[in-house]
């Protein structure tokens, strides 16, 4: 609609200024204006909500709540306020305990104490590649919902590789392992990019019926092709040494090679998308579908890439993960991470810098809600009841404006936008 | 007696901009009083607060001398206040009596619509008042006149006293204006109060009885038919002197630049829009296709521009066959497109100013080295291209959503006119633009024109078409029924043609 | 919103002769599968039987047996007959009825070629699909009562879910009754939910759906492993039984697949009907689709856009809960997590396919339960899939007809388009 009336616009009558700040200033600018402090209040009120939750699922709330509501609530502030130094500790090392450590000089005790940190870190680095899958997507206008199956058909594919092929040198092998896993991703996302940009199929139910169809093939994979022999459970065969990403410490450090090779595929995600001109092509045509058309860009073709590349990366994360981790196929090997990708996109600002700092976070998160799922008994699912909250928050600023009052931002936010049924 | 409608020192801010500052205007029962005033003056926003779309921050309205709050359109209605407004209001999947009752519908066994008694009297109004209309077809399938009788159907099913027409004759053919003027003229002569929002000056001395002219948001005055002429109330609208004639020299047509046989296109919906269209185009030549709004001037430009393949047919350009190639390929040939729907196709509002400027050009050198964008050479570029086109932005790096429509417009300009080009197609470029940027662009194409370029200019604006066009080229359902020279072709010869009535007068 | 859009007359309707063409060879293709693949290696003598009445019914019927390579001889040439005249002469207006015969015959093949030697129960495998087909028609009707009102639902899904908790907690501690009306509470709960995130504060429709399906996988996994997994008691509602109607449930053939079941089947019909009078007859259903279709349009008609909004959402919302509580109370008795296994997605496939009318809808609904249906029957015939590929096939389905369809049915024009009020 373009109604010159509506919004009319204050003609600058001056001569033309051309002062353009330096990029530095107006980086500061966008940072105070609105990018860290929506998301940081986001996560706040997440957590918050999260703490209501614990409270809400402690029985001593409800026991003593007939006699004295005040202690009641006060069991409830206690057992949030325990649940959450239990994640946190859970995630970062106790303190207390790495001062012992240090103090016996025992590396082994010390590698124990310190391993929270270094397994965070582990755990953020399928976060990293599938947080990036996503907001790749959503810089190109596309929702990619099937994250987690195209993270599964990396898993597939790398793992295939990882125990097909014997004797191959490491520096061969576990490379060509990993980009076998991007493969299988950019496959199950080459699919659905291809209906979408040939018939109009939405990716979104799309991408989520590639899911389940990739769940279902994971199933008869295991249950027969590559069905480990001897055993009587539905796992592959494990993966050769060589194909293994190389660890850093002895453990029980599993820190391994793959958080470098993540932050390596973020910056050149990064290069792509804002440096060269097929990132251009990519972002124009995520802004406006039909500027970008005018202006010659085929949609077709990037909508097909966009959604191969999405995939790619959400292939990483599985191969990342089984040949980092666990070096064998499984039914249950990702617990949701394409999902969480969603929210973790979004607090990222689809942002390559963001998504590797909202990575850093899910990743705490997780192996601190691990620690509290064994201690505290809070199961471990509160933090995708958080990642809906921090992503309702982020989606929706205004609300986390209400809350606390902020001034409104003086352009638009450039909200995301997902493109309706109708195609375009 | 009072007047039926009067509002006292009115006031809108939007942010960053006094939409309305002060207006006071009185609307007397039965006359048919003209608000003149460009675009972007403020006519509308305040015909949108009368109708309570939007809310004043200052002023009253009186209606019948007493004071009230229009909170919302129910308010509106219930006041006696109806509105056609410039983008109609109407459900294209929806009937003629759907769209009629809604919001007011008759019902019978507590809640069943009762479709029978509103189109008995919709014939009952279209009869009393001469406005013919079925009221079981479904609305997309009416000519846009048709579809403006609607609306005015509406205004009168409400038995609102107080009609605002907002530009309304922007749809329709010259005959179809007077036709709409006659049925204005019978409406006030029944007692109903007409305010007519234009920006077109023929039009208010024609059929006003008032004029009150508006701009920058404020009352620059109110006069009368008799009192005023063309140059006096222009100077008011625009605050300065206008040309009312664009100045150009005789075309002198050289080389054949675009040949177009028989072509047909689809919309959409599959339906067959244009109709096996030929023209040519020569270098030095300025084209003009006329046509009321939606008769396939759209999907003829897409096909031209290979943003819409046609069924059949031929497109050559400079002897090239381009029928199916793709907009890049003929972006490269030395073709330009200024799009109709600038906002949708012509702009990533998102984007910055810079990034604009190069939306078309930004993979060759040097804005693009081995692939690499290069920040720097898009940038100089738009320096350049700001000075060059007196594009009014605070920043190349601002984001292009916050220039004024006239300087977005002014982007796209600068943006299709400083490549080497051989064609020009210009679809709608001056529509609801300010006097000041309307005349900058005319110029602007007058002398590509002049420096060999062959240009086909799309517009709905007849006065546009008349004042640029060098041929002029009239559409109507999917053909072209005509092909005159400047020199033959008279506004009503045009206007006939365009409501479909060719030379021999039978109806095609 | 211009007038631009409302003015596409006149035209006549342009038909593809490469589209008539390409259906043709589509439809021979399909008489040569039948031909090529089915009837290879056929013993002539071979015959295929139906069973007519489903197991445990008491109206019984003789089983209908015939020879499976006269039946496939009929079916292939069927098909080539409507095939070739497809090619030469087009079916014009017909043409989705031919595609509708052709989908037929090529299933009828199909299942008479894998029952060649064996017994199906066909009548079995219809009640299951109108079973099967619940979830998608109630869900598709949510679908439809939000995005006839211009908001996109794809929460389904998650509304679905967490109804189908709430429900079996309340009916496990109350009666089965206040399990169903907690469950559509509950969905009614998350579409307000849903309506304030993108109504009032106009976040995207497609982002707020997902809030609320990430939202409700975690809260039912979450109370599932931290209560219903400690007191299996509260998980254990058991379902509504049953009813037979009188009269129509001694049909035969049809009596049991149609007219003995439990009030979830025969509340789908109700709705499906209810719905459809109310969106088309009715000032309610004429104001909610103007605000869909042109939200600006309805506002200075006076009708209040968000208020139209918000109750269209809400009460989708609630027959999401409908809708999810069948899993539970309708059909297994107790919650697993996941239940839903994409149901909400596959529900909003058949919306789209049903042209946003409670009737295609339903005809959607069926054939996706059908899909269901037949995955299920195949694994007791002797066909040698395996069972996953057969649990796909829902999935599979549901992609090539979105493929098909989109595009060509009237998606409410404002449909995710939130409407900013100055």
């Amino acid at each position: 609609m373009t109604d010159a009336e509506k919004t009319p616009k204050k003609e600058t009558n001056e001569k033309p200024k051309v002062d353009v700040k330096s990029k530095v200033g107006i980086f500061f600018e966008e940072v105070s204006q609105s990018s860290l402090i929506i998301p940081i209040l986001a996560i706040i009120c997440g957590l918050l909500l999260g703490g209501v939750l614990i409270a809400l699922s402690t029985e001593e709330v409800y026991s003593t709540f007939a006699e004295s509501p005040l202690q009641a609530i006060g069991n409830g502030f206690k057992a949030a306020w325990e649940g959450y130094v239990t994640l946190f500790t859970g995630a970062l090392g106790s303190p207390a305990r790495i001062s012992e450590a240090i103090e016996s000089g025992d590396p082994r005790e010390i590698r124990r104490a310190i391993n929270p940190v270094f397994e965070s870190l582990v755990k953020s680095i399928p976060y990293i590649f599938a947080g990036l899958a996503v907001s790749l997507g959503f810089r190109t206008g596309l929702f990619n919902i099937g994250v987690e199956g195209q993270l599964f058909m990396g898993g597939i594919f790398s793992v295939w590789v990882g125990y097909t092929f014997k004797g191959l040198p490491a520096y061969i092998h576990f490379p060509f392992a990993f980009l076998a896993g991007a493969l299988g991703g950019a496959l199950w996302g080459f699919i659905p990019g291809l209906l979408k940009a040939l018939t109009g199929g939405h990716e979104v139910i799309n991408t989520i019926m590639m899911n389940y169809v990739a769940f279902r093939l994971t199933e008869w994979l295991l249950r027969i092709p590559m069905k480990r022999e001897g055993s009587t459970n539905p796992l592959s065969p494990i993966i050769e040494e060589s194909a293994e990403l190389p660890r850093f410490f002895e453990p029980p450090i599993r820190f391994h090679t793959g958080f470098f090779i993540a932050l390596g595929i973020a910056a050149l995600v990064y290069w792509f998308l804002f440096k060269t001109k097929w990132g251009f092509e990519l972002r124009t045509v995520g802004a406006n579908p039909h500027a970008a058309r005018y202006a010659g860009m085929n949609i077709l073709k990037n909508t097909v890439l966009a959604m191969s590349l999405s995939g790619a990366l959400a292939g990483m994360a599985g191969a990342n993960e089984l040949l980092g981790l666990n070096h064998h196929l499984s039914q249950s090997f990702s617990p949701g991470y394409g999902f969480d990708a969603i929210a973790l996109a979004l607090l990222g600002r689809n942002h390559p810098v963001g998504v590797v700092l909202s990575a850093l976070l899910f990743g705490t998160l997780r192996t601190g809600a691990t620690r509290m799922q064994a201690v505290a008994g809070i199961p471990i699912d509160i933090i995708s009841v958080m990642q809906a909250m921090i992503l309702a928050f982020i989606a929706a600023p205004a609300i986390i404006r209400t809350i606390f009052r902020l001034k409104e931002p003086k352009e638009e936010e450039p909200g995301v936008r997902v493109s309706g049924w109708g195609g375009s | 007696m009072a007047p039926i409608l009067e509002l006292k020192s009115i006031t809108k801010r939007f942010p960053g901009v006094l939409a309305n500052d002060k207006i006071s205007f009185s609307l007397e029962e039965g006359e048919i009083h003209g608000m003149l005033g460009e675009n972007g003056a403020g006519k509308t926003t305040l015909m949108n607060i009368l109708y309570g779309l939007y809310h004043p921050d200052e002023g009253e309205i009186y209606i019948r001398g007493k004071s009230v709050e229009i909170e919302s359109s129910r308010d509106a209605i219930r006041g006696g206040i109806g509105m056609v407004h410039q983008h109609f209001m109407l459900i294209p999947v929806f009937t003629v009596t759907e769209n009629v009752m809604l919001g007011d519908e008759p019902t019978k066994f507590g809640g069943i619509l009762d479709r029978e008694s509103t189109a008995a009297r919709i014939r009952d109004i279209s009869s009393t008042y001469g406005l013919e209309v079925d009221p079981g077809a479904m609305v997309s399938t009416l000519p846009v006149g048709v579809q403006q009788r609607v609306e005015i159907i509406k205004l009168l099913y409400r038995e609102a006293e107080i009609l605002i027409f907002d530009e309304p004759t922007s749809v329709l053919t010259p005959q179809e204006a007077n036709q709409l003027f006659r049925i204005m003229r019978s409406l006030a002569e029944s007692g109903k109060s007409i305010i007519f929002i234009t920006h077109k000056l023929r039009e208010v001395l024609e059929v006003a009885d008032r004029i009150t002219v508006i701009r920058d948001g404020k009352v620059i005055g109110t006069t009368s038919p008799e009192e005023a002429d063309k140059r006096k109330l222009a100077s008011m609208m625009v605050g300065r002197d206008v040309v009312l004639e664009v100045e150009k020299t005789k075309a002198k047509p050289t080389d054949l630049t675009m040949r177009v046989q028989n072509l047909k296109v689809l919309d959409d919906r599959n339906a067959l829009t244009v109709n096996g269209v030929s023209f040519e185009v020569k270098a030095g030549e300025i084209l003009g296709i006329a046509g009321v709004q939606g008769n396939g001037q759209t999907e003829l430009i897409e096909a031209l521009t290979g943003l819409r393949h046609p069924v059949e047919g031929r497109i050559e350009l400079l002897g090239t066959d381009i029928t199916r190639s793709t907009p890049r390929q003929i972006t490269e040939l030395g073709s330009a497109h200024i799009p109709e729907d600038r906002q949708r196709d012509g702009l990533v509002l998102t984007y910055p100013v810079t990034d604009n400027l190069v939306l078309n050009t930004y993979y060759i050198k040097p804005f693009t080295r081995r692939a690499v964008i290069q920040p720097e050479a898009i940038l100089e570029n738009s320096k350049d291209l700001i000075e060059a086109f007196d594009i009014r932005t605070p920043s190349p790096l601002v984001g292009l959503g916050t220039l004024s429509g006239g300087n977005q417009q002014k982007v796209i300009v600068a943006r299709e006119l400083s490549r080497p080009i051989k064609l020009l197609v210009a679809a709608q470029p001056t529509r609801g633009l300010d006097v000041g940027s309307i005349e900058y662009i005319h110029g602007r194409l007058i002398e590509k024109r002049d420096q060999g370029v062959a240009v086909v200019l799309v517009s709905t604006e007849l006065d546009e078409i008349m004042q640029l066009s060098d041929r002029i080229a009239v559409m109507y359902r999917g053909q072209v029924l005509d092909i005159v020279a400047i020199e033959d072709a008279t506004k009503e010869s045009i206007g006939l043609l365009m409501a479909g009535i060719q030379a021999e007068g039978q109806e095609t | 919103m211009s007038a631009e859009t409302l003015t596409k007359e006149t035209g006549e309707i342009y038909v593809s002769q490469t589209r008539r063409r390409v259906l043709g060879i589509v439809f021979l293709g399909v008489a040569l599968l039948i031909w090529l693949v089915f009837m290879r290696g056929l013993d002539p003598e071979m015959t295929s039987t139906m069973r007519l009445y489903p197991g445990g019914s008491t109206v019984v019927v003789e089983d209908w047996e015939f020879n499976t390579l006269n039946a496939l001889r009929i079916l292939a040439v069927g098909c080539a007959v409507v095939g070739a005249y497809q090619l030469v002469r087009g079916f014009k207006n017909l043409t989705g009825l031919a595609f509708a015969l052709i989908g037929g015959m090529f299933i009828f093949a199909f299942l008479s070629w894998a029952a060649s030697g064996g017994r199906l129960n066909l009548a079995g495998m219809l009640r299951i699909m109108f079973i099967r087909s619940v979830p998608l028609t109630i869900g598709a009707m949510s679908g439809i009562l939000c995005e006839r009102a211009g908001v996109v639902n794809i929460a389904i899904e998650g509304m679905m879910l967490t109804a189908a908790m709430v429900g079996t907690i309340v009916g496990s501690l109350g009666t089965l009754w206040f399990g169903l009306l907690a469950a559509v509470l509950t969905g009614g709960l998350l579409g307000l939910v849903h309506a304030v995130m993108s109504i009032k504060y106009r976040t995207d429709q497609i982002i707020s759906g997902t809030v609320i399906n990430i939202f409700a996988v975690g809260i039912t996994s979450f109370v599932s492993a931290k209560f219903m997994q400690a007191y299996p008691e509260i998980n254990s509602s058991g379902i509504f039984k049953p009813y037979e109607i009188p009269v129509l449930g001694q049909i035969p053939v049809l009596g049991p697949v149609l007219f003995r079941h439990n009030i979830f089947i025969y509340s789908m019909i109700i709705f499906v009907i209810l719905l459809t009078f109310l969106l088309f007859k009715t000032r309610w259903g004429l104001r909610l689709r103007s605000v869909g279709e042109h939200p600006k349009a309805a506002d200075t008609l006076g009708i209040n856009v968000f208020k139209t909004r918000y109750m269209a959402v809400i009460l989708g919302g609630m027959m999401a809960g409908f809708a999810g509580a069948y899993f539970t109370l309708g059909s297994v008795g107790r919650f697993d997590s996941a239940m839903t296994a994409g149901r909400g997605f596959i529900a909003l496939a058949a919306m789209i396919f049903g042209n946003w009318t409670p009737l295609g809808a339903m005809v959607a609904g069926l054939l996706f339960g059908f899909s269901d249906a037949l995955a299920a029957s195949l694994a007791l015939l002797r066909v040698k899939i395996p069972s996953e590929f057969l649990l796909m096939t829902p999935y599979l389905i549901t992609m090539i007809v979105l493929a098909g369809v989109v595009g060509r049915g009237q998606m409410p024009a404002a449909d995710g388009q939130p409407y900013i009020k100055e």
